[in-house]
């Protein structure tokens, strides 16, 4: 059997201010590993659940996203009576044109202008995207100037409250209702009247046709037979994938830059750790001499050490993750890349991210442990006996 | 082993030096001794004329440079690092000057510590335990750590994780050292003790006569040798 584990915690115990400094220092570096991955998860939360498993989108080909896609009145006529398409109780097809048009608002407390996405619909979009529902008010008046807001933008932007009026496109529109997308990427959104928009913006053209499937498994033929028609040069993407793709290149820059940082970081923890870790081998010289002594190997003695630095970086890690799991309160906004709109998200906390950065935490203990861990491990027995 | 070797330390023309830079020290000159079972020798002899070195390479913490080396059977030069700390571990029972007790450790911890090297149950490490610290009447004492206890009662826990795995040998390098007269009288009692009820070979260096006087045997090294 080996040096017990209570070794190694007593001694972290003995020397607790060191302890709380050093696994403070650890913490620091752990929670801005773990807010990291917290921000890029969110984002990605937001934008993917923003989507509904059994709809589809009809874009035109190659466009990344809705604002930069044009869709004849034709081409949309073919893409409502495709058979994949499921029916309502009246036997309406659940297809819906929409347009989608940034605008810029003025943010609520001065903060300056920000994009918003005005999304010209009818309320079937309300019975088509389940998640979202109104909170407020009523839902705007098919062939009227009145609009709903989504949750984040009624708060967030001047005059897009409830009863508020905002000035876009040379025209007023009420804000009647607020709705709520449970976090997704419409309750950064205004919906309007699809007609009434499409002539305000002066737009004889759609962006997107929305669709809703008799199941989801039907996707893969409707998507085949709309992109190989040499006549309509479309692209059909499950809406959940078309949001994913949106929150791809945002969350990676978020992790890449957010890592490459806490990396840079890390080091000082890293040698914060290493630093006390010498000090404890070199307090306790006799002490290792007098183990080895006692028929303790030097591998005992290297695990006894490595032990107390993974410990000491577990604890930091627990610390940086506990402060971390705090910022799942903090909600952010930034702008969406892909439609350059503002998008308002949290940080959001998930089981891989906890291990992790549990992993990236013992990671720390373990480089800053090992050479200290090896010089214990490798004093020579008299010596280290003699080290009164 | 039905039947212990005769003597317990077989040493012949043992040399052992130390270099400091490109400076050869000779510690020991060709040391010849050996100590029969059942022994108690007391090491004496001035400052620096070797004694820990020699009991060091006897108790396998330490190499000589050449000659013969046998200790309870074995020939403890041939054994690697590791065949030489399970070694050790079953064969000697250490005692230090400065006690070198684990101060993170309970004394029951302490004592329990060679056990951990041996295949016996948590069970049997914990009677053997109080065994132990019952011969060296300290079983109330232990859940207390080093810090907790007087100078004597540390040295008497460290006699009692000495003998507690039951080693043939006991290694006590100046084990009254740093004791008053009271304490030290306490434990000469204890190894003396140890030696005749429990036959325990004991090889003490010590600079005090009187902790000499307990011991059936005194040899004096001088300059890295044995004088008669
Ligand atoms: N690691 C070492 N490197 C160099 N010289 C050493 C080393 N260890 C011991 N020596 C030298 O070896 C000689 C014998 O030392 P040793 O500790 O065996 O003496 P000792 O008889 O136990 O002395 P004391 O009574 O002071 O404890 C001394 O001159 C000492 O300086
Ligand atoms: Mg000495």
């Amino acid at each position: 059997m080996a040096i017990p584990i209570s070794y190694s915690l007593r001694n972290l115990w003995v020397r607790r201010l060191t302890t709380a400094l050093t696994a403070g220092g650890m913490a620091r570096v752990v929670f801005g590993f773990a807010a990291v991955l917290m921000l890029a998860r969110g984002l990605e939360d937001t934008l993917v659940s923003t989507g509904s498993p059994d709809n589809a989108l009809a874009l035109r080909r190659s466009s990344q996203a809705e604002v930069q896609s044009i869709l004849s009145a034709d081409q949309a006529a073919v893409v409502e009576t495709q058979p994949e398409i499921a029916l309502d109780g009246q036997g309406v097809p659940l297809a819906q044109r929409e347009v989608v048009v940034l605008i810029s608002l003025t943010k609520q407390g001065g903060a300056g202008p920000g994009n918003v996405v005005v999304r010209g619909t009818s309320p079937l979009s309300l019975a088509m995207r389940r998640q979202v529902r109104l909170i407020s008010g009523r839902m705007f008046k098919p062939g009227s100037s009145e609009i709903v807001a989504g949750k984040n933008i009624a708060q967030g932007f001047v005059g897009a409250g409830l009863g508020g009026a905002l000035s876009f496109a040379k025209g007023s529109w009420r804000v009647v209702g607020v709705i709520d997308a449970g976090g997704t990427g419409f309750d950064s959104e205004i919906w309007g009247d699809l007609d009434q928009l499409r002539q305000a913006f002066r737009r004889n053209v759609y962006s997107s046709v929305l669709l809703t499937l008799r199941e989801p498994g039907l996707y893969e033929p409707l998507r085949k037979r709309l992109e190989d028609d040499p006549r309509l040069t479309l692209e059909v993407k499950r809406e959940q994938k078309y949001y994913e793709d949106q929150s791809e290149a945002m969350a990676r820059f978020i992790r890449i830059l957010g890592l490459a940082l806490t990396i840079i970081f890390s080091v000082g923890a890293v040698l914060g750790a290493m630093i006390t870790m010498y000090a404890a081998v070199a307090n306790r010289t006799v002490e290792v001499g007098t183990l080895r002594a006692l028929g303790f190997r030097r591998r005992d003695v290297l695990l006894a050490f490595l032990a107390e630095s993974l410990l000491l970086s577990l604890l930091g890690g627990l610390a940086g993750l506990a402060g971390a799991s705090l910022m799942q309160l903090v909600r952010i906004s930034t702008t969406n890349w892909a439609t350059f709109s503002e998008l308002a998200f949290n940080f959001r906390l998930s089981p891989v991210i906890v291990l992790e950065t549990l992993a990236f935490a013992l990671g720390m203990g373990l480089l800053g442990g090992v050479l200290p861990a090896l010089r214990a491990a490798r004093l020579n027995i008299v010596e280290a006996l003699r080290a009164e | 082993m039905s039947t212990p070797p005769e003597s317990i330390v077989e040493i012949e023309n043992l040399c052992k030096s130390y270099r400091r830079g490109d400076q050869v020290i000779p510690v020991l000159e060709n040391i010849s001794l050996s100590v029969p079972v059942g022994q108690f020798l007391a090491l004496m002899g001035p400052s620096g004329s070797g004694k820990t070195t020699l009991l060091n390479i006897v108790a396998g913490l330490d190499r000589a440079d050449s000659g013969r080396l046998v200790v309870a059977g074995t020939e403890i030069g041939g054994l690697g690092e590791v065949d030489l700390a399970a070694w050790r571990a079953r064969t000697v029972g250490f005692i230090f000057q400065f006690y070198n007790l684990i101060p993170v450790l309970s004394a029951f911890e302490n004592v329990e510590l060679p056990l951990l090297l041996t295949p016996l149950s948590r069970h049997e490490r914990r009677s053997h335990v109080a065994l132990a610290l019952d011969l060296v009447g300290l079983h109330q004492r232990r859940s207390h750590t080093p810090s907790q206890l007087s100078g004597g009662q540390q040295q008497r826990v460290a006699i009692a994780r000495a003998l507690v795995s039951d080693p043939t040998l006991i290694a006590a390098d100046e084990p009254t050292g740093d004791l008053d007269k009271v304490s030290a009288e306490e434990v000469l009692e204890l190894l003396a003790r140890l030696n005749a009820e429990f036959g325990k070979t004991i090889i003490m260096v010590t600079h005090d006569p009187r902790a000499a006087a307990r011991a059936g045997r005194v040899l004096n090294l001088d300059k890295g040798a044995l004088i008669a």
